[in-house]
């Protein structure tokens, strides 16, 4: 008799000349547990659907008792309904199949809205915690739910809260990093506009151009200064530019070069650049770091520049005289 | 052979550049204008390149070479009209056209002609005049 051990579940061992045969118990805890995991994860996620309301309520008030809650910055109702709005499309597509893997393409729509209510917080003013609780409250109203309605089994509590906890953590990662994008967006928005403001290019008077510069100098900055000033140059056709740096709070080779720059590309333009200005501090600078500045114009204050340019124009600046005798 | 005419006002020279400088023109600029010097015995060169819009490390030293040129022959040479973005072109080239003038617009290059040929002539009266006293 031939015993083909793959098909039954038989050990034969020869003991002693007698062959035993025994025949083994079916692993029917494994199937069972698999069974057991399967049901439960398709009880998670019809379990949130129909607890949804429960959830939001416990939600809403983690969120509303948090000390961080800004309702200067967002009403009440707001909040109710933007959490509302995620937790519906959470629930919406949440499937026993999707539940384990967060990278499904099913979660979309619900990344799609956490990063805008994400985006919107960080140009609203939030605060990383604030954003963040505000996920993470949803969170714990989850996991408070899955406790309470699967309490007599501890093993699928267990099972089920590893894979909301794993969910939820990404979505709070998402968050995070729209945070963070929205943020960098508002800052590469102010430095566009603190550079459009900054250089502005003022004629002080027929043919002579002022040019306040405050704040650091970098390359991007000196272009657009430069740019700025030689088109002003050609629509006005001034002679003389001032160029004033009194605002800027430190020299280095690199903005003496760029200012050098200037000045050579409006001599090129054939206009005269004065540079004014130039600070205690900012001189030792210069003089330390070797720059020469010889062949350029350089005046202590804007007002003696002005004086300088007038001088170059042949213009006077005189104190009215009342001759009071002859009125008299 | 394309060449850019060369105009005389009196004791200047006008040159307006309407076209495009390619390489071939530029050398023959720079001769023509040297010869005209000498034919001529202008005092100063004025040259206008309002139109030109783009500009190369070459023609950056043809302006500089005709300035250094007219300069030994004794001639000013006054460059005028250069765009901003040519200005900062040569700038960026390292080329800074040193011995040539700059000026705004024709009307400002010629006045700095002007001027400088007025100064140079005082400056020549006054040794006349120093010469005569001795």
């Amino acid at each position: 008799m031939s015993v083909n051990p793959y098909v039954l579940p038989v050990r034969h061992v020869n003991f002693m000349g007698y062959t035993l045969y025994s025949i083994l118990p079916k692993p029917s805890f494994i199937t069972s547990t698999i069974t057991s995991i399967n049901t439960m994860k398709q009880d998670i996620s019809k379990l949130l659907q129909k607890k949804k309301k429960q959830i939001l309520e416990d939600w809403m008030n983690l969120q509303l008792a948090d000390v961080g809650l800004r309702e200067d910055l967002m009403s009440n109702e707001e909040l109710r309904e933007q959490s509302n709005e995620l937790l519906d499309t959470l629930l919406k597509v949440i499937t026993e199949k999707n539940i384990s893997d967060f990278n499904s393409d099913d979660f979309i729509p619900v990344y799609e809205i956490l990063s805008g209510i994400s985006l919107s917080r960080a140009k609203q003013g939030f605060s990383p915690r604030e954003t963040g609780v505000f996920v993470f409250g949803l969170k714990d109203a989850i996991l408070k739910t899955l406790q309470m309605d699967l309490k007599e089994d501890p093993h699928v509590v267990m099972e089920a809260v590893v894979t909301m906890n794993k969910l939820l953590d990404n979505m709070g990662i998402i968050t995070f990093e729209t945070f963070i994008k929205g943020r960098e967006e508002v800052i590469l928005r102010q430095t566009d506009e603190i550079a459009e403001i900054s250089t502005p290019v003022n004629r002080v008077w027929e043919g002579i151009l002022a040019l306040p510069i405050i704040g650091t100098l970098d390359s991007a900055r000196t272009q657009v200064v430069m740019e700025n000033l030689l088109q002003q140059i050609v629509e006005t056709g001034s002679t003389i530019a001032i160029l004033d740096i009194s605002g800027v709070p430190a020299v280095d080779s690199l903005v003496a070069q760029h200012i050098i720059k200037t000045v050579a590309a409006t001599r090129l333009m054939g206009a005269e650049c004065i540079i004014s200005g130039i600070r205690p501090e900012i001189a030792q600078t210069i003089v330390h770091l070797g720059i020469d500045l010889s062949n350029i114009v350089t005046k202590a204050t804007l007002a003696s520049a002005l004086k300088y340019a007038f001088n170059m124009l042949k213009l006077e600046v005189r104190k009215q005289q009342i001759q009071k005798e002859k009125i008299g | 052979m394309d060449r850019i005419p060369i105009l005389r006002m009196g004791k200047f020279l006008l040159v307006t550049i309407q076209v495009d400088l390619y390489d071939r023109l530029a050398t023959n600029l720079e001769a023509d204008l040297v010869q005209m010097v000498n034919k001529t015995g202008a005092r100063g060169v004025l040259i206008d390149i309002s139109a030109l819009s783009i500009v190369d490390s070459f023609m950056g030293r043809i302006l500089g070479n005709i300035g250094s040129m007219a300069r030994i022959m004794d001639a000013e040479t006054v460059v005028v009209g250069m765009q901003p973005a040519v200005a900062i072109t040569l700038v960026e080239l390292g080329l800074e056209l040193k011995g040539v003038h700059t000026a705004l617009n024709v009307e400002k290059g010629m006045e700095l002609l002007h001027t400088k040929l007025n100064s140079d002539e005082e400056v020549e009266e006054t040794e006349a005049d120093a010469d005569n006293t001795e």
